[in-house]
């Protein structure tokens, strides 16, 4: 049966006092480096835009929450909404008339006006929201 | 008595000024490549000197941050200049570096026994690409917020780590005020203080170990022209540095560095938009490859080629060991030529092809 030499006890005392030690000082610090959470209240809808605001062909970012989304009104007169934040690396998308498509500048990603990819590196859709027509306003909110 | 012999009869430094001295650099057709490191010290001191000026005026906070560039640039005498040397100077210095490593990549410098000076020369490119994308954020004009949207997204794709490592980057989910304030606090306390250990020791080692010939030359070693460090090297070395502060100066007075427009967090990305040169070619790349390869998504194998292709130019001196036996490695030159051929071309390609 061997017994706990003197030596390897101090050594493992030194030892496991200097690694609380670094762990009292480096957890705080840790700790510090990340950023609290902030609460935010859970928005799930907004008014994007007034009637009339749109040109038709035509599209604009709006806040929704913290986080930016596009209202399009197409040729036909309807409108189509779908967070701008392109699902490749995050980039705000922007409605292009010209091709008919939702495009981001960043690395040349195509949607559809459903919100699918046609080409490009993006790797999903867009999310599409709810349009209504509320009076003189346009209500866009989160699908259920 | 002399004021130098008072000092001298303190402090024993007499035989650092003997180490100086007696130190010889070889001569051959090779000797201009031992020129570029001391080019990027020079503009690293540059920048130094000029970032400490902009900090008398700079206010990091997504409020101010934009409009104190605009105050430097137009009110503070002398302020469009600094600037711009700053800026110009940032440019230049990752182009040094980028040419002070592929040319002792090419001359394998790294070899048996320099293996710790190309790996802390390697840390400190990387440190260098550090300033420059935290230094881009600064002024908080679009280009910059998107670009460091695209860029801090890209850690988001490290397995396991990625999301906390996003969060720690940008001091929050989104890249806003917070990230503007922790950038600025990698950009001129963090970086600055591990640069300054690794040059320390990057420029230990050579002072101790000297300059590497390159091996063809390396039997005839002792039969080559030697010219004395200080002062002849030296003194070529700032000859050196007197035109790179002319060429600076006149880049930043005929082509002063713009400011752009104010960041807008809801505003879309701009058509052409596009990172520093210098990151070029991964933003090609990302642009190239499609979005999923197999079942894994295109960006995730941007991200592991581009971290298994550091790892491996990290660890070169210990991996090529033909040239650590003192035998031309050419492997490892076709290798690099590659490397340098995929930057030049996907950076054209990134300025060329329209999105």
């Amino acid at each position: 049966m061997s017994i706990l030499s003197r030596r390897k006890f101090l050594n493992f005392s030194l030892i496991s006092s200097l690694g609380s030690l670094a762990a009292v000082i480096f957890y705080p610090i840790i700790r510090f480096l990340m950023p609290p959470k902030t609460p935010q209240a859970a928005q799930t809808e907004v008014v994007a835009a007034k009637v009339g605001e749109l040109q038709l062909d035509s599209g604009k970012i709006f806040k929704f929450g913290n986080e930016p989304g596009i209202l399009i009104l197409q040729e036909d007169g309807t409108y189509k909404a779908f967070t701008a934040i392109c699902t490749h690396l995050g980039c705000i998308v922007q409605y292009r008339a010209d091709l008919n498509i939702i495009w981001c500048g960043c690395h040349n990603g195509k949607y559809d006006l459903f919100g699918k990819v046609i080409s490009g590196p993006p790797p999903l859709p867009l999310t599409e929201y709810n349009v209504t027509v509320i009076n003189d306003n346009i209500v866009v909110s989160k699908k259920a | 008595m002399k004021l130098s012999d008072w000092f001298f009869d303190r402090y024993a430094v007499q035989s650092w000024i003997d180490f100086f001295r007696k130190k010889y650099v070889p001569v051959h057709k090779h000797s201009i490549w031992y020129y570029t490191g001391g080019f990027c010290l020079f503009l690293f001191m540059v920048q130094v000197v000029t970032g400490i000026l902009l900090l008398l005026y700079y206010r990091p906070t997504a409020e101010a941050a934009f409009e104190s560039v605009q105050f430097i640039m137009t009110k503070v005498r002398f302020g469009w200049l600094i600037r711009s040397i700053h800026s110009w100077s940032a440019n230049l210095l990752i182009g040094a570096l980028f040419i002070h490593m592929f040319a002792k990549f090419f001359l394998k410098s790294y070899r048996k026994p320099r293996e710790l000076t190309w790996v802390s020369g390697m840390l400190l490119f990387l440190i260098f690409l550090g300033f420059g994308f935290s230094g881009y954020l600064l002024p908080w004009n679009e280009l910059a917020y998107t670009a460091t949207k695209v860029g801090t997204e890209m850690t988001n794709l490290v397995p396991f780590v990625g999301k906390y490592l996003l969060v720690f980057l940008r001091g929050g989910e989104q890249v806003s005020g917070a990230t503007l304030t922790r950038f600025f606090g990698f950009h001129v306390a963090v970086l600055p203080i591990i640069v300054t250990v690794i040059l320390a020791f990057h420029l230990l080692v050579i002072q101790i170990q000297g300059m590497s010939v390159p091996i063809k030359l390396e039997e005839h070693k002792s039969k080559l022209k030697q010219l004395p460090f200080f002062p002849d090297f030296m003194l070529h070395d700032m000859l050196g540095w007197l035109v790179a502060f002319g060429v600076l100066a006149a880049l930043a007075a005929l082509f002063p560095w713009e400011l752009g427009t104010k960041a807008d967090p809801f505003i879309p990305t701009p058509i052409g938009i596009h990172p520093e040169w210098y990151f070029v070619f991964t933003y090609q790349t990302l642009k190239l490859v499609p979005s999923r390869i197999f079942f894994i998504e295109g960006e995730v194998l941007v991200v592991f080629g581009l971290a298994v292709g550091i790892i491996f130019w990290l660890l070169v001196p210990f991996l090529d060991r033909k040239s650590n036996q003192g035998i031309p490695a050419k492997f490892f030159t076709i290798v690099g030529i590659i490397i340098v051929i995929y930057i030049i071309v996907t950076t054209i390609m990134g300025y060329v092809i329209p999105a």
